[in-house]
């Protein structure tokens, strides 16, 4: 219930996972998984986070993290993990 | 663990191939809101829905930002009107009442439409029946929200002609009634054969008698998902075909029932059913006509347009069957005219006609939907289009239904605008030769035999 996929797409530019892992960490968020892939020249970072302990709610965090992507020129994303599970595994 | 490529092919569903839950309806039993006064009644319903359905647009959008899937429409279904205000309203004039109400409590609690105003007549009318039907064209002139229904006939019972007569002559008065907005009062009327109780889709959804008290049903969407896939599987035989749709048509069914569950549980109100529909929009890259131009037709109506649709229908299905616990409504994919871009263009360039759009509801859900006529239609023709497509779901068990626009002031060659979902379609020709003497005759058409199908 709590784990959320955390999507980064857009230009590459330096500091992205900084700046969301910074966030994150100041939340209380762990990190369980990040992988990257560069598609069609565009920067595609996904992450899976443990919210269990979260500090804030997760409408906060998703908005906080959406500033953040504004701010650098990318988009962020937070889904709850179950729209991934539900579609990709039976 | 979910990889990056399952979450980027879902993300890229969402971003480029217009993947929604296209509605969660709240369908409400309003049968314990009868009484023999009026007020009473309108003051009962207004409380119901107002209380059961506050949360429902906040909940409806919750969910859309946890999962990051786009929930397009909140509604809400109900009891049809016919029953409910059956001991209180003894004319027409007070149906329109309870239409107003159901305005009323639409709007309170923000939903963009909310269906019910219906009837279900399929072998006969008794009085309330029928004074609801006639206060359809002033109900929906008169209200924004509200949409209604009729079912006229069913594979059990036959077809009730002389309802068929009548809903021939309400078609158009409720396009006289809404004249100044192209006859846009239609589009919120269907007169269906066979009609589900669990529909979540407009304009045709009510909440059924067999139904529990309240219930949540959720309709999926994207054709632009299906079309997409197909696209790589060009050339390929039919088998990978089906293959191919049946994959997707389980993904997309998969997230319309996890968003099912959810709002079920947040609502705490039991969840209903999935309709498995292919909803298209107006919007480019969401239509159902692309998807069949992309197994191969040039364009959508030419010969094989009805195979591949059959076959679209059935896979999807046959996908979306395994994805839910729980499978309803009208499930198969919808082919309105004005709200599907591939359409409108196909009957633009003469490539679609009404008569094949007839033979395609053979084999699809749910019937000849949104397509602008000449207003000047005689009553007898449209009630003779009704009697057709509700003849092809009696005889084949299923749901069919029709949604024509008699466009007042309007003939061939014109273009109405309904705006939004409901887009815009050309006016089309319609069979010249009267059928006046057939639908005038009066009585039943009698249930079909069921055994020696052939």
């Amino acid at each position: 219930m709590s784990k959320v996929i955390i999507t980064v797409v857009g230009k590459d530019t330096v500091g992205i996972i900084a700046k969301v892992c910074t966030c994150l960490a100041e939340n209380h968020i762990n990190i369980l998984d990040i992988s990257q892939t560069i598609v069609q020249e565009y920067f595609n970072m996904m992450m899976i986070v443990d919210m269990q302990n979260a500090t804030s709610a997760f409408e906060e965090m998703s908005k906080s993290l959406d500033q953040i992507g504004r701010e650098m020129g990318v988009t962020v994303k937070c889904q709850r993990e179950e729209i991934f599970t539900k579609m990709h595994r039976i | 663990m979910i990889n990056i490529y399952e979450v980027n092919e879902t993300n890229k569903m969402i971003e480029q191939e217009n993947l929604d839950v296209r509605t969660i309806t709240m369908g409400i039993s309003l049968l314990d809101c009868a009484d023999s006064n009026l007020n009473t009644v309108n003051e009962k319903i207004y409380k119901k829905i107002t209380t059961l359905a506050k949360d429902l647009v906040s909940t409806g959008e919750a969910i859309s930002r946890d999962f990051g899937i786009p929930i397009v429409n909140k509604r809400i279904s109900v009891t049809p009107i016919a029953l409910v205000g059956a001991s209180s309203c003894k004319t027409p004039e007070d149906f329109a009442t309870i239409a107003k109400t159901l305005d009323k409590a639409a709007k309170e609690v923000g939903v963009n439409f909310i269906g019910g105003y219906s009837a279900l007549v399929n072998k006969g009318m008794t009085m309330a029946d029928k004074n609801l039907m006639l206060s359809i064209p002033q109900a929906l002139a008169g209200t924004e929200r509200v949409c209604s229904s009729v079912n006229v006939g069913s594979t059990k019972t036959g077809l009730d002609m002389d309802a068929i007569k009548l809903m021939g002559e309400i078609v158009k008065k409720t396009a006289e009634a809404t004249r100044d907005n192209d006859s846009l009062g239609c589009a919120k009327l269907v007169v269906f054969c066979n009609a589900p109780d669990d529909n979540p889709f407009m304009a045709g959804a009510f909440h059924g008698v067999t139904e529990t008290d309240a219930i949540i049903n959720v309709g999926v969407s994207g054709p632009g998902v299906v079309k997409t896939a197909l696209e790589k599987a060009r050339g390929e035989n039919f088998e990978v075909l089906c293959e191919t749709i049946k994959k997707i048509a389980f993904k997309i069914t998969r997230v319309g029932q996890l968003v099912a569950q959810e709002a079920s549980s947040r609502l705490n109100i039991p969840f209903g059913i999935i309709d498995l529909s292919l909803a298209p929009t107006p919007a480019i890259g969401d239509s159902v006509a692309e998807i069949l131009e992309e197994m191969g037709l040039e364009r959508v109506g030419a010969p094989g347009t009805t195979a591949a649709l059959a076959m679209l229908n059935d896979q999807v299905k046959k996908g979306g069957i395994m994805a839910s616990s729980y499978v309803g409504g009208l499930s198969g994919a919808f082919i309105p005219v004005s709200e599907d871009q591939g359409m409108i263009d196909a009957v633009s360039m003469g490539a679609l006609t009404l008569e094949k759009l007839e033979a395609m509801t053979c084999v699809c859900s749910v019937g000849l939907d949104m397509i602008a006529i000449p207003g000047d239609t005689p009553d007898t023709t449209i009630a003779g289009i009704i009697a057709d497509e509700a003849a092809i779901g009696m005889i084949n068990q299923k749901t069919t239904a029709v949604r024509v626009i008699p466009v007042i002031g309007k003939t061939v060659g014109d273009t109405v605008e309904f705006g939004g979902l409901l887009g815009h379609a050309p006016v089309m020709p319609v069979n010249r030769y009267s059928c006046e003497a057939f639908v005038t005759r009066g009585g039943r058409i009698p249930a079909p035999i069921h055994s020696f199908k052939n």
